[in-house]
């Protein structure tokens, strides 16, 4: 029994700490508020940095709670900001979506936005965003063929699923059409930087000289081929500072395209219901070269066939 | 020395683990000086959004049920003399299997799916325990190894199973490929205790089974057996006990708390699915881990588990909002979150050291005074019994 | 599967076998000090993640990967007296305590990282050195003797460390501290202080082991070891405590992980497949325990803290 008491004495201490320590928000009215809720580092020249770099490109200084790869945490993240009044919760992550469908029905007066996915689930206040990542990859595979000499060209995957697929699929279809051998080898986890640098090696060994990758792990897969003089092309973030001597060019994602439709949106009081993708057509994802490499203005007009191609439907990445 | 001082050195013992704590949070704030952060605020905000409302009590009842489970879990293979790190695998294999089942069978409603799955987890975790266990009591294979590994297998195999054979079909329909299931069956929801809200039966499920672990420790001979092989191999063989078969199945046990856990992580999530990000992590938030600090803290006694666990669960949803208050990076989150376990850890030996029997033995009528059961033969074979790394409540 | 059999894709898993196996031999090499002594570190992966910062930004500011190394053995050195601290003053529960070491070092190593450098940025790599002579045999060459100069000395590590522990008065201590510390006190070995030592030992050389990784992949990023710390333990009880062993174990595990992944790289794996086989070191590593446990038997103090006359 009295353990029991001192136990409750120990609460009964907490929850006057805590009770004395509630309710001093102060309330920001002037401004449009973002947050957001993101799987990897917001500095990881990849996923998560394209958001934030995105809502910072906007003027707006957002919330960022990075790093919750834990799906219930960031439930926790995305509940606590709609909680706390901000206009838009951006639910950077696919695996996100489960969750949401929960959170978004108890704020109807809060703004959503969720990537990378195409479904809103038929809330009025849920906006979804996806990148038409194959798009890109499909027009560097297609500048991958034109560069290669030995004719194999390879693809530093991390797990086979959702946004990652859908750019290695683009990249070795773009590749193959260019009639280069391409292969891809996936790690088995995002963030095995080893693994991604001994896959490169491994790429290196078969006559491959130009490579490309996805996730945050690249860094090591990168190192790689530049000690080894392997061409690179980067996606989701511009990759050239990484390695400037190889890095022929990086897809970007622009994400403030749509993210500026869908702060108009919410500010005119449509909180949703629409689903929203980048892709090269409406700018949001862009080939951003790399201004001291060295690449013909052949090559180029071969990448730039291949983006009208695709913008007119006439080239299929799939 | 007299009751009043034996009671005396038991409050201050309890009040060790608090101490440590207050100590790596005093290490937080300095960092969080170093980052220019509000600290005022920050910590109010920890408190509060712990324990300062109704939802933040319950979000960090919610936090606190894998705690629970896995600690309790812990203390079972503990109280053996095993050290069970594969809290983790434990917790997908639950959570994989419970999965299975309710994507596999006909909906039968809550009363037959709910138990149904629980169960499943309870199976999948158990799976995952006894590997070890089989391979520590028959082939002498440390046991904190091949749960490490055990960890490594079942991540991989989660990735493998939400990307192909368990993935949503609209996944693949939309070519979005999220490794996730579908929705699973709403009958297997775990219900609401109150109707609405976020509140499930978990934490209720999580306290259940932390009194039966207590039961079987302390009132059944299998308990018995468990604490006598933990006490004392030799002892114990000599004594007739199957020490092999009692070391498979303290894991097991461990093991299938640690997969209850994961079903109910599954069945009482948000999202209602399982769903990977790749890593072990993502799925059971370190709860595997941080269950073995709760298990400390609550002196691997699975009762005092329960508070422990509630404690430490507030801490790590008032550090989710610490961030959020004061925008620091979330990885000073998981750091403080080190410094926690550290402080408590290395503070255990004051607590121990203030709960040793003083030289005059007073009995008190202790509900949980372990020496109640022990043999006389365990006991008197039991070399280092002040220094044994469980540090019980002797 | 022929295109297996070539001497490009040999020499690549071997050569990639034998970088990939480094920072696990440094980091199990340590741990065997501290292990022979009686003294379970869990926290390895969390003092190679904090060294492997330290290395990364000591390179990134200075140039030099040889101070990063430094830095790195610095770094290694600190954790490695607080791990004592803990494990040898304090008693704590050493199955536990390592898992707090670990989540700080996750935690703070990235800490540090966003917000001293921010995003990943390349680092200048430890030189390469090709033996004279040896580096030209066909397929040998390539294999064993064109790497960076640390994995040399890695592997030099190994004949000290076995030196150490079977040939000096220290290793003796080492020994009998960890099969019976209550003889070895009696005959006035200070338990303590060789425990302190061992285990220090074991964190410097956890920390050696993140700052040549970090360098040596020219890079850092959050949780950059993805959990090989904890591979390095298994590794020691692979190795049956001993430091040939340790290296056998070291390589096995390396080329196995850069034989899956050169067979991904061939599609003798498809990608579908890439997950289940992304098992194979684990299953494999669990497998030769059972082997290795069956034949050897661990320090009989292991995990034991020691408290004279108790």
């Amino acid at each position: 029994m009295r353990k029991t008491f001192i136990w409750v004495a120990l609460f009964a201490a907490f929850a006057l700490i805590a009770a004395a320590c509630g309710g001093d928000d102060e309330v920001d009215v002037s401004d449009f508020r973002v947050a957001i809720v993101a799987p990897s580092a917001s500095n990881d020249l990849a996923f998560t940095q394209s958001i934030v770099d995105a809502v910072d490109a906007l003027g707006i200084d957002p919330a960022v709670t990075d790093g919750t790869f834990v799906v219930e945490d960031a439930a926790a993240a995305i509940r606590g900001y709609a909680e706390e009044g901000y206009d838009l919760v951006i639910a950077h992550g696919s695996q996100y979506g489960g969750s949401l469908v929960e959170i978004a029905p108890d704020f109807p007066e809060v703004s959503f936005a969720w990537g990378t996915a195409a479904d809103t689930f038929g809330l009025d206040n849920v906006y979804s965003y996806e990148a038409a990542s194959d798009e890109g990859g499909y027009v560097m595979g297609v500048m991958a063929a034109e560069l290669t000499e030995t004719g194999n060209i390879g693809v530093v995957g991390p797990i086979e699923v959702g946004d990652a697929k859908l750019y290695v699929d683009g990249f070795l279809n773009g590749a193959r059409s260019g009639g280069a051998n391409a292969t891809a080898a996936y790690t088995g986890s995002f963030s095995d930087v080893a693994a991604a640098s001994e896959t490169a090696q491994a790429f290196a060994s078969q006559d491959v000289d130009v490579l490309s990758g996805t996730a945050q792990m690249v860094v090591g897969a990168v190192g790689v081929a530049n000690d080894v003089g392997i061409l690179w092309f980067g996606t989701q973030a511009n990759q050239t500072e990484l390695a400037p001597d190889i890095v022929v060019a990086s897809q970007v994602y622009h994400w403030e395209v749509i993210l500026e439709d869908i702060i108009q949106n919410v500010q005119d009081g449509q909180l949703g219901g629409e689903v929203y993708v980048i892709t090269l057509e409406n700018e949001g994802l862009v080939i951003e070269y790399n201004e001291d490499f060295d690449l013909s203005d052949d090559i180029k007009d071969k990448a730039e066939e291949a983006i009208e191609g695709i913008k007119d439907g006439s080239i299929s990445t799939g | 020395m007299t009751i009043e001082d034996v009671r005396r050195r038991r409050l201050l013992a309890y009040s060790v683990p608090i101490l440590a704590v207050l100590g790596a949070l005093a290490i937080g704030a300095i960092m969080l000086i170093a980052l220019d952060a509000d600290v005022v605020k920050g910590f109010s905000r920890l408190f509060s959004g712990a324990f300062g409302s109704t939802d933040a009590l319950i979000e960090t009842a919610l936090k606190a049920t894998p705690l629970l489970f896995v600690g309790v879990g812990i203390t079972i293979a503990f109280r053996a003399n095993v050290i069970n790190i594969g809290g983790e695998g434990q917790m997908v294999a639950g959570g994989l299997l419970s999965t299975i089942v309710a994507l596999n069978s006909p909906d039968m409603g809550p009363f037959i799916m709910i138990p149904l799955v629980l169960l499943a987890g309870l199976a999948g975790g158990a799976i995952w325990g006894a590997i070890p266990g089989a391979l520590k009591a028959y082939y002498g294979v440390n046991e904190i190894l091949s749960t490490i590994m055990l960890n490594v297998v079942a991540v991989q195999l989660m990735n493998y199973l939400l990307r192909g054979p368990l993935i949503d079909p609209l996944e693949i329909e939309r070519g979005t490929r999220i490794p996730q299931t579908e929705r699973l069956v709403e009958s297997a929801d775990l219900p609401l205790l109150f109707g609405s809200g976020r509140l499930h039966i978990g934490p209720l499920i999580a306290v259940l089974a932390a009194i039966v672990a207590y039961i079987i420790l302390w009132r059944t001979p299998l308990g018995y057996r468990v604490r006598a092989v933990g006490q004392n191999v030799d002892a114990s063989r000599y004594a007739g006990i199957p020490v092999k078969r009692t070391i498979v199945l303290a894991l097991t046990m461990s093991g299938a708390l640690c997969g209850l856990a994961g079903a109910v992580l599954v069945f009482g999530s948000e999202g209602h699915r399982m769903v990977t990000d790749g890593s072990t992590a993502g799925f059971t938030g370190s709860a595997g881990f941080n269950g073995i600090v709760a298990a400390l803290f609550g002196g691997l006694h699975p009762l005092w588990t329960i508070p422990a666990s509630f404690l430490f669960g507030g801490l790590l949803v008032g550090g989710l909002a610490l961030q959020r208050a004061v925008q620091v990076p979330s990885a000073l989150i998981l750091a403080l979150n080190g410094l926690v376990v550290i402080f408590v850890v290395s503070a255990d030996r004051f607590r121990r050291r203030l709960l040793e029997r003083p030289p005059v033995v007073i009995e008190e009528n202790d509900d949980n005074n372990r020496n109640e059961v022990a043999t006389a033969a365990v006991a008197a074979a039991e070399p280092t019994s002040g220094d044994h790394p469980e540090g019980g409540d002797s | 599967m022929s295109e297996l059999f070539t001497q490009a894709a040999i020499v690549a898993v071997v050569a990639g076998g034998i970088r990939l196996a480094v920072p696990l031999l440094v980091a199990s090499l340590g741990e065997t000090f501290g292990q022979r002594s009686g003294v379970l570190n869990l926290g390895v992966d969390g003092i190679m993640l904090l060294g492997a910062f330290g290395g990364y930004y000591a390179v990134l500011q200075s140039g030099s990967p040889w101070l990063g190394l430094l830095v790195g053995i610095g770094i290694g050195f600190i954790m490695g007296l607080v791990s004592a601290l803990m494990a040898v003053t304090l008693k704590a529960e050493q199955g536990i305590s390592g898992i707090g070491v670990y989540l700080f070092g996750l935690g703070f190593s990235d800490l540090l990282f966003q917000k001293w450098v921010g995003t990943p940025r390349p680092i200048p790599k430890f030189p390469k050195l090709d033996i004279p002579g040896l580096s030209d045999i066909p397929w040998l060459g390539e294999m064993f003797f064109q790497h960076s100069v640390v994995i040399y000395l890695a592997f030099a590590a190994i004949p000290l460390s076995m030196w150490i522990i079977n040939k000096t008065t220290f290793g003796m201590n080492i020994r009998a501290v960890g099969e019976n510390p209550e003889a070895a006190d009696s005959l006035g070995v200070s338990v303590s202080r060789v425990r302190w030592s061992t285990v220090t030992i074991g964190g410097t050389l956890a920390g050696i082991a993140g700052a040549i990784l970090a360098i040596d992949l020219g890079i850092f990023q959050q949780n950059i070891t993805n959990a090989q710390g904890f591979i390095a333990i298994a590794l020691v009880y692979f190795g049956a405590w001993r430091p040939l062993g340790i290296m056998l174990g070291a390589l096995l595990y390396g080329l196995v992980n850069a034989l899956v992944l050169q067979m991904k790289v061939l599609e003798i794996i498809p990608p579908d497949w890439s997950d289940i086989a992304a098992m194979t070191p684990a299953i494999i590593t669990i497998l030769a325990l059972v082997v290795v446990a069956t034949r050897f038997s661990p320090p009989s103090a292991l995990t034991k803290p020691f408290t004279r006359g108790a």
